[in-house]
């Protein structure tokens, strides 16, 4: 199976994500440049967090209209695995390839906590190795985690099933308590929590595993 | 703006912050009235915050090597061995000025500085702490400061991508009118491929990286050489303004021409820009610079030679590289969008000439531009230190429940969670022990078990009361936390605070401080390996607290037996390790409960502290711990409280027969911790600690939901946990 991980100029966890995907997969993802405007065959495409261009305009905002972008566009209408973190959720959003916005934290402050989130479905790569309602931790660190969306977009969002994650203790004051989001064809996922960053002891928990295994799984 | 040729009058190199022996040193240096140019580069070179002119005397008394210590100070950073080829380099500074001045901007840029000191020595941060210290929670400016600075800290870390994993928070009413923002950066590299800033070859470019230069910061360091009065407002464009975005790109840019070898010599632009960076890695290799400003990169038209020397614009950086590897290095530079420009070349001559459209507007000697700057050794008077205070001589709380509650919700004491919280501590994956513990401890990249611990510590209260005791309980308590995790003390930078040197007493408590460091360091072999001196920290006349910060590293090479604070299981015995509490001088509970800041504080025995330290590291690395606490702030009581609030459970104790009970639980006497064991292991720890000569004794058993102690109180654990975790929102929140 292979992946690769999305370097824009501000990326900052893509470290953290390429340790997580080498210690799951056993194999190293491939790095692809911004800059690029073809990728590798790859099975799964993750946009990591950051502050893309500093964020300095809306966060993802100029990210979202980088060369790579037009190629994640075609792989993920393809079918290919595409998940956005954090920075990635916001630039995914920004690209028009998942529904709605992030706006600023509700209490206008950057947030790092560990959270809960709820599994809110199992139908998708990314959430099949959890249960359905099963409430797991995950780290938050963001500034612009606060997920909006206007009323027909959050009725689809419910009616499709396409709401992967929700906050137990809202942080960042997201409608519906809403942490993460799927594709209508459920092969992208965009997340504010970062389960990368808790797959191992030293992280003190691993529930962030299961996500990995799933897709690096479904997808071998 | 002036021109280069304007006529140099006293008002002119007084608002240089040159006094008029310096000026008479310059004009003998150079046999001629300086160019306005040259008179900028003077007061940027000679102000104390580059030249250490009042300190340096006292500096060098600092013990700065060991066979851990692959280099000392007087590089960007320290660098320390940590085994396997490795090294961690670190060191903190301050930015106390600009951070009053404008606190989000001057926090920020406070730590870009500090990370930019790092990597430009080749190393990838992997760690930042941050000691701040602000004047009393009633001060109407206090608020708006600890918001500003917090946010700045964030936001420049957060960014750029390095976990802010400690530090320490502080109120008082001496720092009103002058706050402290310190802060910490630690890399990781190669032992073998260090970057130094000493140039080698003549003739070699010298290349510009990094962000455009501006008229931003102009005059910095000068500024941060005075004191504040009222018109402190009108220094506001010497302050910086940080994009730690182009910060992250010079980083990645900085390592990746780092492996292709082109790299001679490098060194970022910090305090006076331009200036310090090009003469400091000339004077180091013995060669002249010339610098060519019409190739500098700006960022507006029209900047004079003046200017663009002194300006303090952010991420940049000077490099002498090899220059058959030019075009090597100026793509990785255009593949992260940043500027590179040949702005000049090394010559032989050891002199440093600058030139702006097609003249000379500067020509000076090199070398003496950094060697023969002003070194004082300034008068100064030790104060006398006030007489210890007996326990008998401080009443006992009536209600010893609410006196508890009460510390552990004061505003030095209570939970720093609204701040850390925004900060990301968890990037990088490798964060084995998050704020709120001793110290913050991360992996080591590539490691399963190898491991850093760093804490940040000093007590300004008892630097003020005897600043020689205060120095040494800087280094001890910092020594101390680190060992409390079961890490090994490896080296430490310091960062010391003081007001107005040219004041006989405040000269009088900066020479005890150093003094003491010192004597702590060479007792627990704690070799210091960088830092910075902040002087002048006065406003009207007032000084701050004497606030010499110390940050510690500390080796630990199994995480798996790391000891945290928190209580584990019920059952467990608690043992109290180092002598019985009975120093109250100085304490939290006379100043918090009593309302009294007076007395000595408590001695530190150096020897006791060793012994004691190296024999629960052994606990703890022999994996006989559950959790471990070091004493300080507070006494036993807020050790025991804070271990049961991590915890979430609580403890029966019983004291041991003692004539003063409140100074058992309250004293802050030093080189002691609090452990817990299995029950079982108990007695063979108190034989052990016999054995090794050092006092351990058996306080009660972890359990319950009070901290409950015998004959005294039973204070339950979730009115505490309120008490520390409600102060600081509700501050902020403007409800207190």
């Amino acid at each position: 199976m292979k992946s690769a991980v999305v370097v824009f100029p501000g990326s900052n966890r893509e470290r953290d994500m390429i340790a997580t995907l080498e210690k799951i997969s056993g194999q190293r993802p491939v790095s692809v440049w911004h800059a690029d405007s073809e990728l590798p065959k790859v099975d799964l495409i993750v946009i990591p967090g950051g502050f893309s261009y500093g964020d300095y305009l809306r966060s993802g905002a100029i990210a979202a209209r980088a060369p790579i972008m037009a190629a994640i566009a075609r792989e993920a209408e393809r079918g290919v695995a595409v998940l956005g973190v954090c920075n990635g959720f916001q630039i995914l959003c920004e690209a028009g390839l998942l529904p709605g916005v992030l706006m600023r934290n509700a209490g206008l402050r950057f947030i790092c906590k560990e959270v809960e989130l709820r599994v809110e479905t199992t139908a998708s790569v990314f959430t099949s190795g959890y249960a359905k309602g099963q409430v797991i931790r995950s780290p938050v660190a963001h500034g612009d985690g606060n997920y909006r969306a206007d009323d027909e977009t959050l009725a689809r969002l419910k009616g499709e099933d396409r709401i992967a994650f929700r906050y137990v203790g809202n942080p960042n004051g997201s409608i519906d308590d809403i942490a993460g989001i799927l594709s209508e064809k459920r092969n992208i996922l965009g997340m504010m929590p970062h389960p990368e960053n808790l797959i191992e002891p030293l992280n003190g928990g691993t529930d962030g595993r299961p996500l990995f295994e799933s897709a690096l799984k479904a997808v071998a | 703006m002036l021109a280069n040729d304007t006529p140099i009058t006293p008002e002119l190199v007084a608002s240089h912050g040159l006094k008029p022996d310096e000026y008479q040193r310059i004009l003998d240096l150079i046999g001629r009235t300086p160019t306005l140019t040259e008179l900028g580069i003077f007061s940027a070179m000679w102000n104390e915050h580059c030249s250490y002119k009042s300190s340096k005397k006292w500096l060098r008394t600092l013990p700065t090597t060991g066979p851990r210590v692959i280099c000392g100070p007087g590089e960007n950073a320290g660098v320390v061995d940590i085994d396997d080829g490795e090294a961690i380099i670190f060191k903190m500074e301050s930015h106390n000025h600009p951070s009053f001045i404008e606190p989000y901007q001057g926090a920020a840029t406070g730590v870009g500085g500090i990370l930019r000191d790092v990597f430009t020595m080749g190393a990838r941060p992997v760690a930042a702490m941050n000691a701040l210290r602000f004047g009393a929670p009633e001060h109407p400016k206090t608020r708006h400061l600890v918001s500003g600075v917090v946010a700045g800290v964030g936001g420049y870390g957060n960014s750029f991508g390095v976990p802010t994993i400690g530090g320490e928070v502080n109120f008082h009413a001496r720092y009103n009118g002058n706050i402290l923002v310190n802060a910490f950066a630690a890399g990781l590299a190669r032992a073998d491929s260090i970057f130094y800033s000493k140039a080698e070859g003549v003739g070699l470019p010298v290349v510009y990286l990094g962000s455009k230069t501006g008229r931003d910061g102009v005059g910095g360091a000068t500024m941060a050489s005075a004191e504040f009065d009222e018109t402190i407002e009108e220094k506001r464009p010497t302050v910086q303004v940080g994009d730690p975005f182009s910060e992250k790109l010079l980083l990645e840019a900085c390592l990746e021409l780092m492996k292709t070898g082109a790299v001679i010599a490098i060194q970022d632009m910090g305090a006076a820009g331009l200036t310090c960076s090009a003469v400091e890695m000339g004077a180091k290799g013995d060669l002249g610079i010339e610098l060519d400003l019409d190739k500098v990169p700006c960022r507006e038209e029209g900047m004079s030679a003046y200017e663009m020397m002194l300006s303090e614009s952010q991420e940049r950086m000077l490099m002498v590289l090899r220059p058959e590897q030019e075009a090597e290095a100026e793509a990785i530079f255009r593949k992260w969008g940043l500027d590179f420009a040949i702005v000049g070349y090394t010559t032989d001559d050891l002199r440093f000439r600058i030139l702006r459209h097609g003249e000379v507007v500067a020509d000076l000697p090199i070398k003496e531009l950094g060697d023969e700057a002003p070194e004082y050794d300034r008068p100064y008077t030790r104060a006398i230190p006030p007489a210890a205070i007996a326990a008998g001589d401080v009443a006992e709380p009536n209600d010893y429940a609410a006196a508890l509650i009460k510390i552990v919700g004061a505003p030095d004491m209570a939970s720093r969670r609204w701040v850390w919280e925004q900060y990301d501590h968890l990037i990088q994956g490798n964060t084995a022990l998050r704020p709120g513990g001793d110290a913050g401890v991360i992996r080591v990249e590539g490691h399963e078990k190898k491991a850093l611990a760093f804490s940040l510590d000093v007590s300004p209260r008892y630097c003020e009361a005897d600043p020689f005791e205060g120095g040494k309980q800087a280094i001890a308590e910092c020594w101390r936390n680190l060992t409390a995790v079961g890490a090994e003390p490896l080296a430490a930078t310091d960062n010391l605070n003081f007001g107005n040197p040219e004041k006989p007493e405040i000269m009088g408590q900066l020479v005890g401080a150093i003094e003491g460091i010192g004597e702590a360091c060479r007792a627990l072999d704690f070799p210091i390996v960088s830092g910075n001196v902040s002087l002048y920290n006065e406003t009207s006349g007032v000084g701050i607290l004497p606030t010499p910060a110390i940050g510690g590293v500390g080796l630990l090479p199994d995480l798996s037996v790391m000891a945290t604070v928190a209580f584990k299981q019920d059952g467990d015995a608690i043992l109290l390790i180092g002598k019985a509490g009975s120093h109250l001088g100085q304490s939290i509970y006379l100043r918090e409960i009593l309302g009294r800041e007076e007395g000595a504080p408590p001695p530190v025995d150096l020897t006791e502290e060793r012994k004691v330290g190296d024999f629960v590291r052994s606990l703890i690395r022999a994996a006989n711990v559950t959790a471990c606490h070091d004493i300080s702030d507070g006494g036993l009581a807020v050790a025991l409280a804070e271990m049961a609030m991590a915890g979430r459970r609580g403890a029966a104790i019983r004291l041991p027969a003692t004539d003063a009970r409140h100074a058992y639980l309250f004293g802050e006497d030093q080189a002691r911790y609090v452990v817990t064991v299995p029950a079982g292991a108990a007695d063979g720890v108190r034989a052990a600690a016999e054995t090794a000569g050092i006092s351990a004794t058996l306080l009660g058993h972890v359990g319950g939901e009070s901290l409950d102690v015998a004959d005294i109180a039973t204070i339950s654990v979730a009115k505490l946990t309120e008490a520390h975790d409600n102060w600081f929102p509700a501050f902020m929140a403007g409800g207190i």
